[in-house]
This record gives C-alpha cells, structure tokens and sequence, in this order.
C-alpha cells in the first residue's frame, strides 16, 4: 500500500525536505475547444511538471474551467495535442484518464449527497478494488479482506484531513466547507499523479482557507502529487503556486513564475481593464 | 433507555463496518427471524399465511429488485411486472424440461433468464435518463406482454395459455402444487426471500452498492472516480431484474399456483411495485419490507379485517377503497416525507436513542 506508507511517512515528515520538481508531466499544444461558434479556449500551450504546483487563473469566463475539462477527459478538444506522462492522448473517456491517475474536484461541490463520508472517500477507492460481484454477494473472506484493506487507507485520509468526527454523516448534512474538504479526501483515495482543483478555496472564510493550502501543500510537499488548481483568490494562489499560467477570453496572456505574473502589464489590464 | 449503544465499542473495521453495528439490531432481527420462521407457521392458521404473509414475502423481494434499480442507482423502471413474467416462465418452462431438479433450485435459476433480458432493455440507460427511461422501460413491458400470449411455446401450447403448477417435492413434502399445505409453502418462501435478502444487503454494502449510488447521486463525479457508467447501469438492471425475476417465480409456484400470466405481469404489477418502492422509501431494504408489507396487506384488511371488527363494506368498495387509500398515501408520502417508510423508521431510532431526553 503506497499511500498508507506515505501518510505514515506524513506523519514524520521534514517540512524542510527540499520539494522535487521533475520533468514535463502535462503537455498541452495548440489546443483549441469551441462550442458551436463560442470558441472557449483559442489555441493555449502550456505544461505542468511532475511535483508541481501549477495555477490556472483569469478573469471568469476566461476558459479555466473548461481547461480542466480538457485535461480529464470530459471535452475533447476540436485542435491541439495532449501529452500526458509522455503519451499522445487521443479523445478519452473521464474513467480512463482517472485510470491513467488525474483526479479532480469541482467548482461546484460534486460530492454524492445520499451517502456519507466515509463511503464517499470509499468510492474514491473503487478503482483499486478488484473483487467481483460473486464475491460482493457473500461479503466474507477475500470481498471483506478487501474492503477492510481500503477502509484503513480511507482512515487515513480522514485522519490527515482532520474529518474524522463527520465520518459517518451524510455529506448533505455537513457545511460547505467541510463538503469542500471531503472532495479533496475523495480525491485523494484515488491516489493521483496529478490532481485538478477547480477553485478550492470557493466561498470559504480566511480559516478554512488556511486549512485548505496547509492540506494542499503538505499533499503536493509528502506525496508528490502535482496539482494544478484554479483559484481567484490571489494571495492564495501567489503564495502556493510555483507556476502560473493566466488566461483571458480563452487565450493565454501571461505565463510564468508569481512574480513574473503579478509583473506582467497584460494580466493587469485583463484583471483591472484598460482605458481606450 | 433501552435501544442505545452506550458500552459497545467496535475495536476492528469489520466490527464497524457490519451491517447492524447496535447490538439491539441484532436482537431485534434475530427475534423477527425466529416469529416469522418458528411463530407464524405454528400459531398462524392457512388463511393468514397464504393470504397475507406469502403475498408479503413475494413483494418484498420485487420490490428489493425495483429498490436496487430505482432506489439505488436512480433509474426508473416500469417493466419490473414484465421482468417478474420472464421469470416466471423460465421456472415453468425449466421445471416441465427437467421435472427430477429441485424447484427450488428452478426458481433461483429462473432469475439469470429476467436478469439477461433485464440487462438488453437496460441497454438504452447510458444514453437516456428520467421519464425516457422509464418509457423505454415500458416498452419493455408492452413487448414481453406480448410474447407471454403470442409465443404459444412459452405456456407449452396449453390451450388456456396458462401457467399450470404441477407437484414438486423437497424431502418427499410437496412445496409446490395442489397438495402443498400454506406453511410448507410460506418456510420454502421465507428461505428464499432471507437469503436474498442477506445477498441484496451485502452488495450494496459493498464497492457495487457505492458505485451504484455514486451514479444515482452524481454520474460525472463517479466517472471521474473510474467508474464507467455502462457496466455499472447494467449491472443494477441484471441484479434489478434477478430479483424481480425470482419474485415472478415465486408468485407462481409458491402463491398463485399457476395461472394466467397476462393478468398477474402487467403494466398495474409494475407500478404496484413501484408504489411499494416509493412508500417504502428509496433506496433502503428496511423500508421495501415496510412498503411491501404496507400495500399488500391492506387489501385484505379492507376485505377481511373491517368487515371482522363490523364494519360491513362489499367486496368492490373494499377494492375501491383500497386503491383510494393507496393512491393518497402515494401522494402525502411525496410531499411529506419522500423518503418514506423506511426514514420515518429511522428517525424513530434516533429519537429512541435519546429517549427520555429530547436532546
């Protein structure tokens, strides 16, 4: 169990181990989306390197969301080539390109209301799960090893995601800042080599948005995961990211270091509006 | 005071992840496991047994079978009448092919035949949702309805075209037929319906069960956890339809004891069903046994219960009022308390564990 071994690890962790950044993980080239005549995102090139993390921002409707929606598979770009780990990406399903180890979460909380958050995180974990219906059926010996083996690994994540007195609670019941949290667990489970985060900091107080870059930095910092996220709030996004990359109206205008961003003449008019 | 779990730790994740973690569960059930096996049979006489429980017991497995599809996976299905036919038939048709097999068994069976015809009208679902499903669903119905009287080899050409129940024995008792006693028939029932009881909770307990609900609750998020809509929609059609398939069997063998298909599959069966599934509560085992048991037994209150405490009332008010009465609750159940039955019962838990104190 890789990940159980790495939230232990976790728990020993040196914050000073410096942060590996490794070679080009994501590659996108001259990819353009259009719907009908809207055309959502115009010919962007970018990459995200392995241990990363990498931040997509711009003023709304700037085609950030739908960037995320390439990347995993739920649009297929019209132009433009897709290297993920190396391999040219043809059109793709979301299931394969979670296979593949993209996981996400969503603007807008996508958690399954009617289940609790433990067999959300659980969920999370169907992929690694290989006991067929036979086996379900009876839910003893190898079925039941199973979901024991994985419930240890959904514990921990509650425990490093400090959810463990709402493990039972329907996920509808819980406030919106816990929704938010227990999506990145579910996330998480799924153990990604890259992890998309559309606005995870969204209608939180300055608390819970601390809580949130603690835990999305000690992820990228232990177990490596590169994470490409979307956010609008700028301090957060200046003080994690070690990339940016910024769009307006589907064109990228800017992309590089914070500083080299928050420089960037560009992204100060598309944020604040130039005089004509 | 009395049902609280105070005292009872679960020290391994098997303990927790039990289905009925609570001690007091557990006796509960073990007590209603010992009536119905032991208490029913001995204290109950022919006429309870054929008229009220069996009719219960097959029910609630058809309406476990719609629950899984419906309240599980959020599909809506209205062939489920049409599934319980296909099952039926293939028990008729493997029980006259090879008269020396178990009928038990035949009846188990019969379920892989609904389950496969299931999974080929459950098809459409990746690409339709709601009330279009539930449309081609119907299409369903109407077809197999058809085939039930145009397929004169299904019914073994009888000129009746009906389903004729012949003896069957299980240790040298008839289970099955004319001479098959009500107790004999209603412990073969039970067996039946509390072992698939047992499989249909342990599914949905486990990684099917939650891939089940992650479709109904949110599809995009489950394809986004690797689940692929497809195979999962289909198998809650084959596991729906087993279910109603058995169900359909049953009804045959162990209650009507033959019949005409035509009036006992039809399109009323599958919305009965889905009554019971809604009244019961969406989603949940407890509350299909509750509606179930709710819908199937007031006929005969109606019938036979008024007109013993002395209120007279013929036998068509009986039926009318039946349907009256069943038609209301539908509607006070969709505003009041969508989650019907079965959320009424847990609510009554969570007050129960505070009891006497109201926080």
């Amino acid at each position: 169990m890789n990940v159980v071994a790495d939230i232990i690890a976790l728990d020993n962790a040196q914050p000073t181990a410096p942060r590996r950044i490794g070679e080009v993980m994501l590659k996108l080239d001259n990819v353009s989306l259009s719907f009908g005549g809207v055309k959502a995102i115009r010919d962007v090139s970018f990459d995200v390197r392995r241990g990363e993390i990498r931040a997509i921002i711009g003023p709304n409707g700037a085609g950030k969301t739908s960037m995320l929606n390439v990347i995993n598979g739920f649009y297929h770009p019209q132009q433009g080539v897709i290297t993920f780990k190396g391999e040219q990406r043809s059109a793709m399903r979301p299931y394969v390109a979670a296979s593949q180890g993209i996981a996400r979460t969503f603007q807008n909380v996508a958690l399954f209301k009617g289940m609790s958050t433990l067999d959300n995180i659980m969920t999370g974990r169907t992929m690694k799960m290989k006991r067929g219906l036979f086996w379900q059926a009876l839910r003893h010996g190898p079925a039941m090893a199973e979901e024991i083996e994985h419930r240890a690994v959904a514990e921990r994540i509650i425990d490093f995601l400090e959810i463990a007195h709402i493990r039972k609670t329907p996920v509808g019941r819980l406030p919106y800042g816990l929704q938010k949290r227990v999506e990145l667990g579910r996330a998480l489970a799924t153990e990604p080599e890259l992890l998309l985060l559309d606005e995870p900091m969204a209608g939180m107080n300055l608390e819970e948005k601390q809580d949130m870059s603690r835990f999305i930095l000690t992820v990228n910092d232990t177990f490596g995961t590169t994470i490409a996220l979307i956010e609008h709030d700028m301090g957060v996004v200046m003080d994690l990211s070690d990339r940016i990359v910024v769009l307006d109206y589907g064109q990228k205008i800017a992309d590089g270091t914070p500083a080299e961003v928050k420089a960037d003449q560009k992204v100060i008019d598309a944020y604040l509006g130039v005089a004509h | 005071m009395f049902y609280r779990e105070n005292g009872q730790f679960n020290t391994t994740y098997a303990e927790d992840m039990a289905v009925f973690p609570i001690r007091q569960d557990r006796i509960g059930l073990a007590l209603i496991l010992g009536v119905a096996a032991i208490g029913v049979p001995l204290f109950g006489n022919s006429f309870f047994i054929s008229s009220v429980m069996i009719p219960f017991l097959v029910y609630s497995l058809a309406t476990i079978g719609l629950n899984i599809l419906t309240g599980y996976t959020g599909l809506i299905s209205l062939g489920t009448g049409a599934f319980m036919g296909v099952g039926a038939f293939a028990c008729f048709k493997l029980t006259t092919a090879f008269p020396n097999v178990n009928i038990i068994f035949w009846i188990l069976a019969s379920g892989f035949f609904s389950a496969a015809i299931g999974m080929l009208f459950g098809l459409p679902s990746l690409r339709v949702k709601g009330f279009y499903l539930a449309v081609t669903t119907l299409a369903a119905q109407f077809f197999l309805q058809w085939c039930f009287i145009r397929i004169p080899w299904l019914y073994n050409d009888s000129a009746s075209g009906a389903i004729e129940v012949a003896r069957r024995t299980l240790f040298g008792f008839p289970i099955t037929g004319a001479q098959a006693s009500a107790q004999t028939r209603y412990l073969v029932l039970l067996g039946i319906v509390v072992f698939m009881t047992w499989i249909a909770s342990n599914i949905v307990h486990g990684r099917i069960g939650r891939s089940w609900m992650a479709v109904r609750d949110m599809d995009i998020a489950a394809e986004l956890m690797g689940i692929r809509l497809l195979p999962t929609k289909l198998t809650a059609f084959a596991v729906s339809s087993f279910y109603a398939g058995v169900a359909g069997a049953c009804m045959m063998f162990l209650w009507y004891g033959g019949g005409e298909a035509n009036d006992v599959f039809n399109i009323n069966q599958s919305f009965n069903i889905l009554f019971m599934v809604i009244l019961g509560g969406l989603g949940s085992l407890v509350g299909s046994f509750m509606g179930a048991a709710f819908i199937s037994s007031l006929p005969t209150i109606f019938k036979f219960g008024l007109p013993a405490i002395g209120i007279n009332i013929g036998g068509a008010t009986a039926e009318h009022l039946t349907f009256m009465v069943v038609g209301a609750l539908i509607v006070i159940f969709l505003i009041a308390e969508p989650h019907g039955l079965a959320r009424l019962w847990q609510i009554t838990k969570e007050k129960l564990r505070l009891w006497p104190f109201p926080h």
